[in-house]
């Protein structure tokens, strides 16, 4: 069928749809860059490849960047004709900007699903229109029967477009490394479903010119019942087999130890690892790699530790004796540095504490200086007119007092490299806009969110690296380990099977429930 | 007090102390209050060893009063009252002995804890039978 590698995530065949969706397939793989169906930003998981650059907007390291880090990852094997693809097309290829070929291959999966239910769904009116086309007077009049056929035939056509724009039509939402083994199989099945029947359809109809219209229609028919089970055999492979909940996914970010667990269901690796990183964009706090370090001064006073011992000594014969000394000295003096980390961060809350404090007593004082003007009191000033603003000059105008605290507080909790003061300004728009008050403004600077929140709408989608040892089109089992990798940190996911549950039962007569006093009187005699 | 089982005959080195009741206007005092009994919650109870033990406790003396001066104590456990048990008895039951109106002197059996180890410490074994 087709040895395309990369299959897009959810969208299986998009059946039934007019000719016109494959025209649109067709100009959007002319198209360079804008692309309407990709509202929101995908994500591709594929294969590293060496030479492949993967620096984009959300990469922290602008300073240093590499291009060729990638032979270094430890990658998945599997010499498909896969990877060479992906090689040929990356080579073309060298900037992400202008990654179209690989953001055409996208829309092949579903380009060939489209064509191919298309195909499925004009047959069934092909084999009625043909014989009426080519032997119509040599045919059997067919009354009654044959238009409760007809019915029955449309009824069904029109549902199975139905469900079918209903479950498959989506954009798709992943690329994935491996074949999508459900899908390809489903394909696969149609595909020999409906060649199967032209076949017999060319040599027992066409051949013969078979005059029994009646049993034309019965043919067909049986073809439009065969894809409506097709149809249920996709829901319940792609759709409902995996809601059971199986496993436990415990996901680990390396860098942090920020983690989670999941519940999911049968799944491929491939198809877990979307799954875990649709929940990672919204569920995980927003990796920060300025919060990695400790701070200077325990690591300063570490290194002054050794700096006092090189510069008493300075023979050199006995230098061994002396590092080794050194490294005794330095062992023996380890013992304070806990005792640093633990004020050094109980000073750190305190100064974050502190700034707070400020920030929200800022920021609600600029809050206090607008308000909102209605409808009815715009004729009610004539003796002092204020001046009416829209809400970017409103915010503006209040921006100024809070400016200072919120970027002093920012920088304590080394946060300012999310937050530029055009987005600050932005969303006190949105807040004054929507009448929030000023915690409810400040809810997104308190808390680091998650990793959705921090997104710029682009259609070009992240690039993860899923690294596993086994093969990943492979089911989950217990204790299996795969890992997720982007640029500066990984996802470390650990599947545990979820535990066998035996409920007994125990039955309690509500008539049971009785109680007595405790008692502890003294009596005097 | 020794421990308690259920069924078998109780052991215990006890005190006879003869207490002369009071006449106060209507009533004859003797002087202390008891708590305890089968009908009571034994887990309250300060005063005796083992939580489970239902028997009357002397809970306070009045001071001044005949029971102090007969030398009962806080904490006495009283096992007979004029020769009926007082170990398996109600609350109410056991008031009820002690307040009798036609008696004025009551004779009673009491056992505590510094008794058994004065015994153990000048015979150096506790006599069982």
């Amino acid at each position: 069928m087709d040895n395309e590698s990369q299959y897009s995530g959810y969208s299986y065949k998009s059946s039934h749809s007019r000719s016109s969706r494959k025209h649109r397939d067709r100009r959007d793989r002319h198209r360079s860059k804008s692309r309407d169906s990709s509202s929101r930003g995908d994500k591709s998981v594929t294969i590293q490849t060496p030479g492949e650059p993967l620096l984009d907007a959300e990469s922290t390291r602008g300073d240093e960047r590499d291009d060729n880090w990638g032979e270094t990852t430890t990658v998945v094997t599997g010499t498909s004709e896969h990877s060479i693809s992906n090689e040929d097309l990356t080579r073309v290829t060298k900037d992400l900007e202008e990654s179209t070929p690989l953001e055409c291959k996208r829309f092949i999966g579903p380009a060939v699903g489209g064509c191919l239910s298309f195909f499925a769904l004009v047959t069934p009116l092909a084999f009625l229109i043909l014989p009426q086309v080519l032997w119509r007077d040599a045919l059997e009049p067919c009354g009654t029967p044959c238009e409760g056929l007809y019915v029955s035939l449309a009824f069904k056509l029109l549902v199975l477009l139905i469900s079918s724009w209903a479950l498959f039509l989506r954009p798709p939402r992943a690329t994935l490394p491996r074949f999508f083994v459900f899908r390809c199989l489903l394909m696969v099945l149609v595909f020999l479903f409906v060649a199967s029947y032209w076949l017999f359809y060319g040599v027992r109809v066409l051949e013969p010119r078979e005059r029994d219209y009646r049993g034309i229609v019965e043919y067909a028919a049986s073809l439009v019942d065969a894809l409506l089970f097709i149809q249920y055999l996709a829901l319940v492979l792609l759709e409902v087999r995996h809601l059971q909940p199986a496993f436990c996914l415990k996901v680990v970010r390396s860098t942090d130890g920020a983690s989670k667990f999941y519940n999911v269901g049968h799944l491929s690796i491939q198809r877990a690892a979307v799954w875990v990183l649709d929940r990672y964009y919204s569920d995980f706090s927003v990796f920060n790699p300025a919060l990695l370090n400790l701070p200077k001064s325990i690591l300063s006073k570490k290194m002054t530790g050794f700096k006092v011992y090189s510069l008493d000594e300075s023979t050199t014969n006995n230098s061994s004796g002396q590092s080794r000394a050194m490294i005794a000295a330095a062992a023996r003096r380890r013992d304070n540095s806990h005792n640093e980390f633990y004020y050094e961060e109980a000073e750190m809350d305190r100064r974050v504490r502190k700034r707070k404090a400020r920030l929200v007593v800022a920021v609600e004082e600029a809050f206090t200086h607008i308000k909102r003007l209605h409808e009815d009191e715009v004729a009610s000033s004539p003796k002092h007119p204020r001046e009416v603003m829209d809400p970017r000059e409103a915010a503006q105008a209040i921006f100024a007092p809070m400016a200072r605290a919120m970027q002093k507080y920012l920088r304590t909790t080394r946060q300012q490299a999310f937050h530029s003061m055009e987005s600050i300004l932005t969303h006190l728009q949105f807040c004054i806009t929507h009448n929030m008050t000023p915690k409810a403004f400040l809810e997104r600077y308190l808390s680091p969110g998650p990793t959705v929140q921090y997104q710029q709408q682009n259609g070009r989608g992240r690039q993860w690296t899923l690294v596993s040892e086994e093969p990943v089109t492979s089911a989950l089992r217990q204790g299996l380990v795969f890992s997720l990798r982007r640029l500066d940190f990984s996802l470390v996911v650990t599947v545990t099977p979820l535990p066998f549950l035996r409920l007994g039962e125990e039955f309690i007569d509500p008539k049971s429930h009785k109680f007595v006093m405790r008692l502890q009187s003294e009596t005097s005699v | 007090m020794s421990n308690f089982i259920p069924g078998q005959p109780l052991i215990a080195v006890v005190l006879r102390i003869e207490i002369k009741k009071l006449r106060q206007g209507d009533n004859l005092i003797l002087g202390f209050s008891i708590g305890g009994g089968i009908d009571q919650d034994p887990g309250q109870n300060p005063f005796s060893d083992d939580k489970t033990d239902k028997g009357i406790y002397v809970t306070r003396i009045t001071p001044g009063g005949p029971a102090e001066e007969a030398d009962l104590r806080m904490g006495d456990k009283i096992m007979q009252v004029n020769g009926y048990d007082m170990t398996m008895m109600t609350h109410d039951q056991a008031r009820k002995r002690l307040t009798k109106k036609n008696e004025d002197v009551v004779r009673l059996l009491v056992t505590r804890k510094s008794l058994e180890e004065a015994v153990k410490h000048s015979m150096g074994s506790y006599p069982r039978q």
